[in-house]
């Protein structure tokens, strides 16, 4: 570790941590980052570029890191691809490896790109891969395939917790540096309940570690400062830090997301199952964004190996992590800050020397540096870097006045660190992603968020204050103002500082070499380089979102954090239009990555989605039933015998029901109780059909449509009383049906004088047919009298089971004769018990939905959503008796004789039987009538095909257009290998004559 | 995600609630009298403003009251909500 130069506070020297880092084993310290401690090892090299595998090092020491991205813990099932080096915290036995090479970092064969880089510029996949077709399948997207992608996913389930935890606040601060700090302070000194965040596990950001001369705040050392400040911090009552959160999403009306790492930087041994991400959910009255700047990169030829890094960072190393980047260092720079570094390096005897593109400057830090004897080579631009695996030196040239070009000759300089400076881009992340504009500020060309939400600032250098004396005052003032307090004690701080002067800026640095043969890398991530953006600009892209989507710029991990400015500044010099007029590219969520875990929380396994179950569940399960998903609830599928298979159970299962009796639990189906004065009146104008005549205590079926005339729901509806009605729908239409009542209730008809109520939950319903129902209803309610007479179809009556309350309704979906049992939920079980123990005797039958469905098939009964699709109306189904010609008005009426729903050639509802009885068709088959024209017309579709074994031949239920002309014609169904001669019949395939029902 | 104000229940996460599309359309008390292209005018045409628009809201998981409100759909600024048979408040 012979780069570990310095102790510091933030990493505890005397404990150290072991780690693997591509299989060699490491030593860091506790305090570290995987970075760092790479660094102290004096390991660059951590991976190699997606398109040229071009070896890369660490350049960064945050968030914002393009190239030090790595594969944890490999081959476990904890593995995660894709994690910056910079943003892990060391622990020990943590295993790191390099991406994107093989086989090793080292030595990696797919840097053979490198050398056709050439062939492959921007837009080459778009350009190559168009020709010949046939390539595509077997060679193209296998090669493609093959080079996609960034790391490996885990392939085993992920064995973690994540939680999710919804919060509010009055003020909601992201960022601990010193403006967040300062912010948080004002705050949460004036009883505001208050939140602050940040992404790395201490506070204080990059002031903490600052101790020069030349930036004191009240007469000390701004880093001093700011520990004395945090300590007060941690001792206020209504303030809640949360280190190690990131903010991930900044939505409208101060919604935000962050992720909580909670166990991430924990020894996997020391986890314990606890929680490893916890996404919370903040809802804040106001928020202050102090997101801080991330310090911009220079093109220049070959600016990419390992070596080259920013030099805010390289200072972070050294003055955080006692880490040296290097002991012969250059420091490269358009600005003041990097003089910051240079100082820092000498103070601590360790050799620097700098580049600066201006041609001088005054301010105090570099006067600062001069004294220190530090040589400054003004007016100068690196042309060339060198050195394959690390940088060991680069060449220099004068720049010419105007900065355009380069004069002079070459000056070739040694070095094993170049840190790089080109000045600061505000985060403006967070800001944009509320909805916050950009106005664009020439003098040091960056972005800065304009204010336009009374409940949300930007403070801090994420809005354009970059020097310590603008940062503290603009800061406190800004919060004051924001959170309406009169004064703070940061009123009279008193602050040195060293001015820093403009900028000089260059986007594209000049050079000697030919533009073509330039790597000069803006996106490091997706090797994008200046020429690919001139390239795309000549190729006629003009809009930045499409030079970004066509050059790839942006689009990586790192979502352009170091490339967006540099690819927009290249733009707008190239096409000799203002920067600011060119717009940015947008910036979306999340701001870093999130874990799949900690966006779906505990929502998983059995917890992904609501399961419903009725009450006579458990008797189902108990008795081999297969199990069907109807919305959320589980219904009875099928009861197999034995071995049987779906087809022998239902054939079973139909034909007990015809013959004998068959019993189903009909819990599911939606129950709405209506009552009021105007209950008849409120159905009279929801129901195609009239219901003002129907009398107390009979049972009517309605079909409900839409607005536009198609059919929405069905079902039974009851007369219980005057003005009360038990509505029955559809199972899975039950909540969307009365939504669309209360709708109308509420909005278009509220002097109807009804009440609507949900009560699918309240009863559980038993529906027993077929021609013995009669004789076990008898037994079960011996006291009634069930003859057609006292009891006739389609009429409910009051019953009891020892003292239990219950209602009989004799309704028929089957076509049998048919009661159906509504009785509390929590009897239910016992009621459908105690009939399966009386039907004994009559070998009732339990079947499932599967039996249910073909049954009513038999009969021509249309199931909502099945046999309609939300473009056939009542007419199209064959239904046009249930449509009242007498009233006035219901909903969907004035749209059945709109132009397009009275023509002739609609789909419309016909039987199929299929000229081989034992041919069952396939649902959702196409239909056509001529297969010798070409293109052959598909006239219709399966909706629902069986074998009915009452009928002992093959059914289908079909949509065809113009079909109820078409009665008797022949049709053909093509399948894949053969096709299937059907004709058009009747949608009733078993008794027309309605026999059964009173059987 | 809006915080939406509900006139029956106060400040309630959008997740809460659902969007029933352009507010003030008033079916219509004849519909029997309406050519088709009334009809159509009523059943089918529909607003989509970039600016201020007036949009039913029901408060699905909460209340299961409609209410109405003005919102500026290039910002997504709620104006007011409204209960419904209410003026909207904004012209």
């Amino acid at each position: 570790m012979k780069y570990r130069v310095n102790k510091t506070k933030h990493v505890d020297q005397t404990k150290t941590v072991s780690f693997h880092f591509d299989g060699k084993s490491y030593h860091g310290f506790d305090g570290d980052t995987l970075a760092s401690a790479l660094l102290s090892n004096g390991v660059h090299l951590v991976g190699r570029s997606f398109k040229y595998h071009r070896p890369r090092g660490i350049m960064s020491s945050g968030s914002e890191e393009p190239n030090a991205i790595c594969q944890i813990n490999e081959d476990t099932d904890l593995t995660e691809p894709n994690v910056r080096a910079t943003e892990i915290e060391l622990y020990e036995g943590l295993k790191a490896s390099s991406q994107n090479c093989w086989p090793s970092v080292n030595f990696d064969i797919g840097g053979i790109n490198n050398f056709i880089s050439p062939f492959i510029p921007a837009g080459f996949y778009y350009k190559t891969f168009m020709w010949p077709k046939s390539f595509w399948k077997k060679i193209y997207e296998p090669l493609i395939r093959m080079s996609a992608g960034l790391g490996k996913s885990p392939t085993k389930p992920d064995p973690e917790l994540y939680d999710h935890k919804h919060v509010h606040c009055d003020v909601l601060i992201i960022g601990g540096g010193i403006s967040g700090i300062i912010a948080s302070k004002i705050a949460a000194k004036n009883n505001l309940k208050t939140i602050l965040i940040e992404d790395k596990n201490i506070l204080g950001g990059s002031t903490i570690f600052q101790k020069n001369e030349n930036y004191k705040i009240n007469a000390k050392y701004s880093g001093e400062w700011i520990d004395e400040e945090i300590e007060e911090l941690k001792k206020l009552d209504n303030l809640t830090i949360k280190t190690r959160t990131s903010l991930a999403a900044y939505h409208s009306y101060n919604y935000l997301l962050a992720k909580q790492n909670i166990s991430d930087h924990l020894p996997l041994d020391k986890r314990n199952g606890d929680i490893r991400q916890r996404l919370w959910k903040i809802r804040a009255h106001k928020v202050i964004v102090a997101t801080g700047a991330i310090e911009r990169p220079l093109i220049f030829n070959n600016n990419d190996r390992p070596g080259i890094m920013l030099a805010n960072s390289v200072k972070k190393y050294l003055d955080f992590y006692g880490v040296s980047c290097g002991f012969n260092n250059v420091i490269f720079t358009n600005n003041d800050s990097a003089y910051e570094t240079a100082v820092s390096m000498r103070e601590k005897g360790i050799s620097v020397e700098i580049i600066d593109i201006r041609k001088k400057s005054n301010s105090k830090i570099v006067k600062n540096a001069e004294k220190l004897g530090i040589k400054i080579y003004w007016n100068s631009t690196i042309v060339n870097t060198f050195g394959h695996r690390k940088i060991n030196s680069i060449e220099i040239m004068n720049l010419s006045e105007d900065g355009s070009n380069i004069v002079g000759d070459k000056n070739r300089m040694n070095c094993d660190c170049l840190a790089v400076s080109g000045g600061w881009t505000p985060m403006v992340h967070m800001h944009t992603q509320s909805g916050g504009k950009l106005d664009f500020r020439e003098n040091d060309q960056t972005f800065i968020p304009t204010e336009i939400d009374e409940n949300h600032i930007n403070v801090g250098s994420c809005n354009g204050d970059f020097e310590l004396e603008e940062i503290i005052n603009n800061t406190n003032k800004k919060v004051k103002n924001f959170l309406k307090v009169s004064e703070t004690e940061f009123d009279n701080t008193s602050v040195l500082n060293s001015k820093e002067l403009d900028k000089r800026n260059i986007w594209l640095l000049p050079n000697y070499i030919s533009e073509g043969k330039c790597k000069s890398f803006i996106d490091f991530q997706n090797d994008s380089t200046a020429k690919d953006i001139k390239l795309a600009l000549r190729e006629g892209f003009k809009s930045i979102e499409h030079v970004k989507r066509y050059t790839t710029t942006g689009m990586a991990t790192d979502q352009g954090k170091l490339s967006n400015m540099h690819a927009l500044g290249i733009i707008a010099d190239t096409a000799g239009v203002k920067m600011g007029t060119l717009g940015t590219t947008t910036f979306r969520p999340p701001f870093t990555p999130l874990t799949f875990g900690s966006i779906v929380g505990r929502s998983v396994g059995k917890f992904f989605d609501i399961i419903r179950k009725t009450s006579i569940h458990e008797w189902h399960s108990e008795n081999n039933a297969k199990f069907e998903n109807v919305g959320q609830w589980k219904r009875p599928w099928y009861y197999p015998i034995n071995n049987e298979g779906l087809h022998d159970a239902v054939q079973r299962e139909s034909k007990a029901a015809r013959d004998s009796a068959g019993i189903l639990d009909a819990s599911t189906l939606g129950k709405i109780d209506i009552q009021g004065t105007d209950a008849s009146e409120f159905l009279n104008r929801v129901y195609t059909n009239a219901w003002s005549k129907l009398g107390i205590g009979k049972c009517r079926y309605g079909l409900m449509l839409n607005e536009d005339g198609m059919v929405y729901d069905d079902g039974v509806t009851t007369r219980l009383g005057e003005n009360h009605y038990l509505m029955t729908t559809t199972t899975g239409g039950a909540a969307n049906v009365l939504s669309k009542l209360e709708d109308y209730l509420q909005t278009e008809w509220p002097e109807l004088d009804v009440y609507l109520t949900s009560v699918t939950d309240h009863y559980s319903t038993v529906s027993i047919c077929g021609p013995n129902s009669k004789k076990i209803l008898t037994k079960i309610f011996p006291d009634k009298d069930f003859s057609d007479e006292a009891f006739p179809h389609m009429s409910y009556q009051n019953a009891k089971i020892d003292e239990i309350n219950c209602r009989i309704m004799r309704i028929s979906f089957t076509g049998e004769l048919s009661y159906e049992i509504n009785i509390e939920s929590k009897y239910g079980k016992s009621l459908w018990e105690k009939c399966i123990e009386v039907g004994k005797e009559f070998k009732i039958t339990p079947y499932g939905t599967e039996t249910m469905h073909l049954l009513r098939a038999e009969k021509g009964f249309i199931i909502v959503g099945q046999d309609t699709d939300g473009t056939m109306t009542p007419i199209d189904l064959q239904m046009d008796w249930i449509v009242s010609k007498k009233k006035y008005d219901f909903i969907g009426k004035r749209s059945l004789y709109r132009s397009d729903t009275i023509r002739e050639d609609r789909k419309q509802l016909v039987g199929l039987l299929t000229d081989d009885p034992n041919e069952v068709l396939e649902e959702g088959a196409q239909i056509v009538s001529d297969m010798n024209k070409k293109p052959i017309e598909m006239i219709g579709h399966v909706t629902s095909s069986y074998f009915s074994p009452n009928l002992n031949k093959s059914i289908a239920l079909a949509v065809v257009k113009s079909g109820k002309k078409m009665h008797g014609q022949k049709l053909i169904v093509p399948m894949e290998n053969k096709s299937i001669n059907v004709i058009v019949s009747d949608t009733v395939f078993l008794d027309k004559e309605n026999k059964r029902i009173n059987a | 995600m809006f915080l939406i104000n509900c006139p029956y229940c106060g400040e309630r996460d959008q997740s809460e609630f659902s969007c029933g599309g352009e507010a003030h359309i008033v079916r219509p008390k004849q519909p029997t009298e309406l050519s088709d292209d009334q009809w159509a005018e009523y059943l089918f045409m529909r607003k989509n403003i970039k600016g201020i628009q007036f949009e039913r809201w029901n408060h699905a998981h909460g209340c299961r009251k409609w209410f109405n409100m003005v919102r500026d759909t290039s910002n997504d600024k709620i104006h007011a909500v409204y209960k419904m048979g209410e003026k909207p408040p904004i012209e």
